[in-house]
């Protein structure tokens, strides 16, 4: 009998320090559970995630990533979650155009009051990441330890 | 044209108007023409030349002219204009240094095209009411300029100077219907996994050799990216994957919304590798999501990715699914 070891993928989470980092500290507070394949990575803001470090969860392994943010509107400091939702839009549609499944990259807004909202797309997320398996579209030899 | 050219700088570098020339010469081959200085009216007599090999966008070079100081004469063409007018907005040359002549462009001959068409000891080329008469050392060759045109030249976007202090030959026209997100649009209907084969055969030939981010006027950061060992990023892979597709991407991106599609990048490709097409995919992109943007149209312009909208749309509806 062959052992098959069941597929978790990794998946990084970018959330911003205001909104939606609270929002997953509610989250656990309310005993909201989501699978531990997703790694939380705290920014100061939204507009703070380089495009690279998108890139860099990717070709480090990373099989989803999801960019969390405070709501349009609602930003910490005023403005930047507009400017990282074009940079987004813009960087996601590049990655559609070279054939990177576009169910592994994700945008979502999550106040800090949201802790049912963060499980609930982290739920669907891991769902969808896991079904289309490991990434082989981005990974990157020279960075896998 | 070429005579018209060298009278005029010769002018301008006697009355003192400028104290240099940049322009093209001859290169280690007859169709090689690299970029020039020149200093004195001996030196552009022997040395200046300007043909339909003369392709390389000079705009770039008058970064490290202007470090230099005095004033200097430059010839573009139109594309070049757009890129001399995005350097501009960008702070990384000086106007009042530059003395722009503006010289009309029917466009230029691609190398590769005419190698395929089995014509070679290339010595020399002209262009007379769209045919080239290649000169070379079996004879004359004659081709329809069409035929052995390159890429960014038969889909050219204008023929208009953005910017000039004088023009040799006549100015043209913006082409509304040029047809360069055509090949964009094909790969776009197209499934993604038909996409990754086709950016898995462009790109894997890539040798990481540099040469498109170094001839780009919009990659002019003294402090690269590419040049940082920490970066993950900064060499060649290793191994036969698709690795290199993380350094097209990157570099593509960080010329989101500055790129102005003068197509060099593709030019000096040693590889063959259609490099506009990312540019070009995100110029489609940013024309489509926020409205129509021409990098170097204006250089007081705000770039599409440095100012928002409240009711911009969401990643969600091309990137990942939103919920």
């Amino acid at each position: 009998m062959q052992d098959v070891k069941e597929f978790r993928p990794t998946i990084v989470a970018f959330c911003c320090n205001w909104c939606s980092y609270a929002g997953a500290d509610l989250a656990g507070s309310s005993r909201l559970g989501y699978p531990a394949d997703v790694k939380i990575i705290r920014v100061p803001c939204s507009c703070r995630v380089n495009p690279l470090f998108i890139l860099r969860a990717f070709q480090r392994g990373a099989d989803g990533v999801i960019m969390a943010g405070c709501h349009p509107g609602d930003c910490h400091y005023t403005s930047g979650n507009y400017f990282a939702r074009r940079r987004m839009t813009l960087l996601f549609s590049m990655l559609d155009y070279l054939g990177i499944e576009r169910e592994r990259t994700r945008v979502e807004w999550i106040s800090a009051a949201e802790g049912a909202k963060f499980a609930k797309t982290m739920n669907e997320f891991v769902a969808t990441v896991t079904a289309l398996g490991e990434n082989k579209r981005l990974e990157d030899l020279r960075c896998k330890k | 044209m070429q005579e018209m050219m060298v009278k005029r700088a010769v002018e301008l570098l006697e009355n003192g108007t400028v104290d240099r020339v940049l322009g093209w010469t001859t290169g280690e081959f007859a169709y090689d023409m690299t970029p020039a200085v020149f200093r004195s009216a001996d030196d552009l007599k022997n040395g200046f030349v300007y043909n339909d090999f003369c392709a390389a966008n000079l705009s770039k070079y008058l970064i490290k002219e202007c470090v230099a100081g005095g004033k200097i004469l430059v010839f573009l063409k139109p594309c070049d204009t757009y890129s001399f007018n995005q350097l501009i907005a960008e702070h990384r040359i000086k106007r009042e240094m530059i003395y722009v002549i503006g010289i009309a462009c029917e466009g230029k001959a691609d190398i590769d095209k005419l190698k395929d068409m089995g014509i070679d000891g290339i010595t020399g080329i002209t262009a007379k009411d769209g045919v080239y008469t290649v000169a070379t050392i079996y004879g004359d060759a004659t081709v329809k300029a069409t035929d052995a045109m390159a890429e960014r030249c038969l889909s050219c976007k204008s023929k208009k100077h953005m910017a000039y202090d004088e023009l040799i030959g006549e100015d043209g026209d913006v082409v509304a219907d040029c047809g360069r997100f055509d090949m964009v649009e094909k790969l776009e209907a197209m499934t993604p996994d038909e996409r990754y084969e086709f950016w898995r055969g462009e790109l894997s030939r890539c040798i990481r050799c540099n040469a498109c981010r170094n001839v780009c006027p919009a990659c002019s950061c003294e402090k690269c990216i590419f040049d940082n060992p920490g970066s993950g990023v900064s060499q060649k892979a290793a191994v036969n994957s698709f690795e290199e597709n993380m350094f097209h991407i990157i570099r593509a991106f960080h010329v989101a919304g500055r790129c102005t599609d003068c197509g060099e990048c593709t030019r000096v490709c040693p590889q063959n590798i259609p490099l506009h097409l990312l540019n070009r995919k995100f110029i489609k992109d940013i024309n489509a999501f926020w409205g129509e943007y021409q990098a170097g149209e204006n250089p007081d312009a705000k770039p599409p990715l440095g100012r928002y909208e409240k009711g911009d749309r969401e990643p969600g509806e091309f990137g990942g699914v939103q919920a």
